[in-house]
C-alpha cells in the first residue's frame, strides 16, 4: 500500500516535470518565432530609410526621369504608412505595399542601366550595394521566419507536445507567404 | 538539424576524452620510463596539470591563439561593406544570436575559416578570397563558415586542436630525448630486470610515435562529416548551391599556393591548404573537393532534403537524420544575383586597401588625385607624392 503511494507520487512528479519542461520549451520557441518576425521588420524599416538617399544621389544625373523618381517615392510613402498602421505585425496591406515598393525599385534599377556616369559614381554604387543587401536580408529574414514557423507548427502538432499546446492555447502561426502575381508582373520600361 | 548537432556534440566530447586519455597515458608511460617506482604517478599528475593548463588556455584565449597563428587582422565594416553585408545576411539566414567579427589573412590564395561559439564567433577570410570570388560565391563560402559556427563544430575543434598540438610537442620532445640520451643509459633503479626496462622503453617509444597519429585520426573522423553538414547548411541558407560549388572549385585550384600555413590552423580552412594537392584518405580533414562539388551540383532543390538525396546518391549512406528531414521545407533554388560585378583589378585594389587598413596604414590624399598609403611609422612626417612630386603632410599619430 505504502509502496503504491510512493510510486503514484513519483509518476505525478515526473508528469508535472514533463509538463513544465514542454510548456517552457514551447514558450521559448514561440518567442523565438516572434523575434524572427521582428527581424523582418527591422530590415523593412532599413530599406525605407535608405531610399531617400538613393533618390537624391541619382537625381543629379537623371534629370529627365521624374516619373521614375515619383513612382519610387510614392511607393515608399505608401509602404511606410502601411507599416506604421499595421503596428509591427504583418497585415495584407503592408505586405502588398512592400511588394509594390520592390517592383518600383526594380523599375528604377532598369532605368539606371542607361546612365553609365551614374553607375560609375562611388556613392551611388555603395548605396546600391546597401539596398541590394537589405533586399537580401529581407529575403533571408523571411526565409528564417518561415523555417521557424514550420518547426514550431510541427512541434505543437506532434504527439506528446500537442497535449500541452492544447491546454495552454498555443495556436499555429502563419507562414509569410508572398502572393505570386505581383512577382510575376514584368516591369514595363516606357520610352 | 538539432539531433545531428547534438550527436556531433557527443562525438566532440568523446573525441576530447580520447585525446585527454592519450595525454594521460603518455604522461604515465614517460614517468614509468624515467623512474619506474614513483615515475608513473608523477607523470600522471604532470599530465593532468598540462591538461588543466591547456583547457584554461583554450577556453580563455583559444580563438585568439588560432587567429594569431594564422596572422589574421580584424577589419571593420566601413572598410569592407560588401563582405560585412554578406556576413550579416548569413547571420540572419542562420539565426545566429550575434554577428561574427571579421578578420582578414594576407595571402593570395582564396580560403576562409571560422572559430568560436554562436555567442562569440569570428569569420576569417583571405585577401585572395576577396580578389577572386564574386558575390554569390562569397556568400556560399561565408554561409559554409557560419554553418560551422551554428552547428557548434568550432567550439570543440579549437580545444581538440590545441590538445593535439600539445601531444605532438610532448611526443616529439620525448622521442628526441630518448634518441639522444641513448637507449641503455638510464638512472638505475633497483627494481625491474633489464627485460622489463626494455619493454617499458619500447612501449614508451611506441606510444610517443603513435599518440599523435591516433589523436589526429579521431580528429579527422569527426571533421569530414561536419564539412558535408556545413555544405548542406550553406546551401539551405543561401538557396543557391552553385555559389558554394564554384567557390570550392576556385579555392581548390589555388589553395596549394598558400605559404607558411600553421599546421594547427590548416584543418579549419574551407579546403585544407596542406592537402590540396594530394589524394584524400584516412588522414584528410576534409572530404575530396570534387565530391563536395558534385553533390552540390546534383541537388534538385536547395533544402536539406535535396542535399541528403544528392549525398546518398553519391556516397551511398545517409547524412542527416529522419527528424531533421521531416521538418525541413522543400525549397527552390533562387536565380543567381544580378548586379554590377567589380572588375578584377578593382577587386584586387579593394582587397589590398583592406589589408592596409587592417595593418594600421594611413591614407594620405594628394592634390593630384593619388591616395598614398603610408606605414604608421610615418605619422607626423612629410612625404613626397610619387606622381606629382608635391609635398604632403602625414597626419600626426592619434593620441
Amino acid at each position: 500500500m505504502i509502496i503504491g503511494l510512493w510510486i503514484a507520487l513519483g509518476v505525478i512528479v515526473v508528469v508535472v516535470l514533463w509538463l513544465v519542461g514542454t510548456y517552457n520549451g514551447l514558450v521559448t520557441f514561440r518567442n523565438e518565432v516572434k523575434n524572427a518576425w521582428a527581424q523582418i521588420d527591422v530590415q523593412l524599416k532599413r530599406r525605407h530609410d535608405l531610399i531617400p538617399n538613393l533618390v537624391e544621389t541619382a537625381r543629379g544625373y537623371m534629370q529627365h526621369e521624374r516619373g521614375t523618381f515619383e513612382a519610387v517615392t510614392q511607393a515608399r510613402a505608401a509602404a511606410q504608412a502601411a507599416r506604421s498602421s499595421a503596428g509591427g505585425a504583418p497585415s495584407p496591406e503592408s505586405v502588398k505595399a512592400e511588394q509594390a515598393l520592390s517592383s518600383a525599385l526594380g523599375r528604377f534599377n532598369l532605368v539606371v542601366e542607361n546612365y553609365p556616369e551614374l553607375k560609375a559614381n562611388q556613392n551611388f554604387l555603395a548605396l546600391q550595394e546597401e539596398l541590394a543587401s537589405t533586399e537580401n536580408k529581407i529575403g533571408f529574414a523571411r526565409q528564417f521566419y518561415n523555417d521557424q514557423v514550420m518547426q514550431y507548427n510541427t512541434r505543437i502538432q506532434s504527439v506528446p507536445a500537442n497535449v500541452v499546446a492544447g491546454m495552454f492555447h498555443f495556436a499555429p502561426m502563419d507562414l509569410f507567404e508572398l502572393k505570386a502575381e505581383a512577382e510575376r508582373e514584368a516591369p514595363q520600361v516606357k520610352f | 538539424m538539432w539531433e545531428q548537432i547534438r550527436a556531433n556534440q557527443r562525438r566532440s566530447v568523446m573525441l576530447i576524452t580520447a585525446i585527454a586519455a592519450i595525454l594521460l597515458a603518455l604522461g604515465y608511460v614517460i614517468g614509468l620510463y624515467v623512474e619506474p617506482q614513483s615515475g608513473p604517478r608523477f607523470g600522471l599528475v604532470a599530465a593532468v596539470a598540462v591538461l588543466l593548463v591547456l583547457w584554461t588556455v583554450a577556453v580563455v584565449g583559444g580563438d585568439d591563439i588560432l587567429l594569431g597563428s594564422a596572422n589574421a587582422r580584424e577589419i571593420q565594416k566601413p572598410d569592407a561593406a560588401q563582405l560585412f553585408n554578406i556576413v550579416e545576411e548569413m547571420t540572419i539566414a542562420s539565426g545566429l544570436p550575434k554577428t561574427p567579427r571579421v578578420y582578414i589573412v594576407d595571402t593570395d590564395a582564396p580560403n576562409a575559416f571560422s572559430v568560436g561559439t554562436p555567442e562569440k564567433s569570428v569569420v576569417a577570410v583571405t585577401s585572395g578570397l576577396l580578389m577572386h570570388l564574386n558575390r554569390d560565391e562569397l556568400q556560399g563560402v561565408i554561409g559554409h563558415e557560419i554553418g560551422h559556427i551554428r552547428n557548434q563544430d568550432t567550439r570543440f575543434m579549437t580545444l581538440a586542436g590545441i590538445m593535439i598540438g600539445a601531444i605532438i610537442l610532448i611526443s616529439y620532445g620525448f622521442s628526441r630525448i630518448t634518441f639522444y640520451s641513448g637507449a641503455g643509459q638510464r638512472r638505475s633503479s633497483s627494481r625491474g630486470s633489464g627485460n622489463a626496462q626494455a619493454i617499458i622503453f619500447i612501449v614508451a617509444i611506441l606510444l610517443a610515435i603513435l599518440a599523435p597519429i591516433v589523436a589526429q585520426l579521431f580528429y579527422f573522423a569527426c571533421s569530414r562529416r561536419r564539412e558535408y553538414m556545413a555544405d548542406a547548411s550553406s546551401a539551405a541558407f543561401t538557396r543557391y548551391p552553385e555559389g558554394l560549388a564554384s567557390a570550392l572549385e576556385k579555392i581548390e585550384r589555388s589553395a596549394g599556393l598558400m605559404t607558411g600555413v600553421n599546421r594547427a590552423v590548416a584543418p579549419m580552412y574551407v579546403v585544407n591548404p596542406l592537402e590540396a594537392t594530394g589524394p584524400s584518405g584516412l588522414f584528410s580533414t576534409h572530404p575530396p573537393t570534387a565530391d563536395r562539388v558534385r553533390i552540390l551540383r546534383s541537388m534538385a532543390g536547395a533544402g536539406l532534403g535535396a542535399y541528403e538525396k544528392a549525398y546518398s546518391n553519391a556516397q551511398g549512406a545517409g547524412l542527416l537524420g529522419g527528424a531533421t528531414l521531416s521538418q525541413a521545407a522543400e525549397v527552390q533554388v533562387r536565380p543567381p544575383s544580378a548586379g554590377t560585378e567589380k572588375a578584377p583589378l578593382q577587386k584586387a585594389r579593394a582587397a589590398v586597401d583592406l589589408l592596409h587598413q587592417a595593418n594600421g596604414f594611413l591614407f594620405v590624399p594628394c592634390a593630384c588625385g593619388v591616395k598614398i598609403k603610408v606605414p604608421p611609422s610615418f605619422a607626423g612626417q612629410t612625404i613626397r607624392c610619387p606622381r606629382c612630386g608635391a609635398e604632403d603632410a602625414v597626419p600626426p599619430p592619434a593620441t
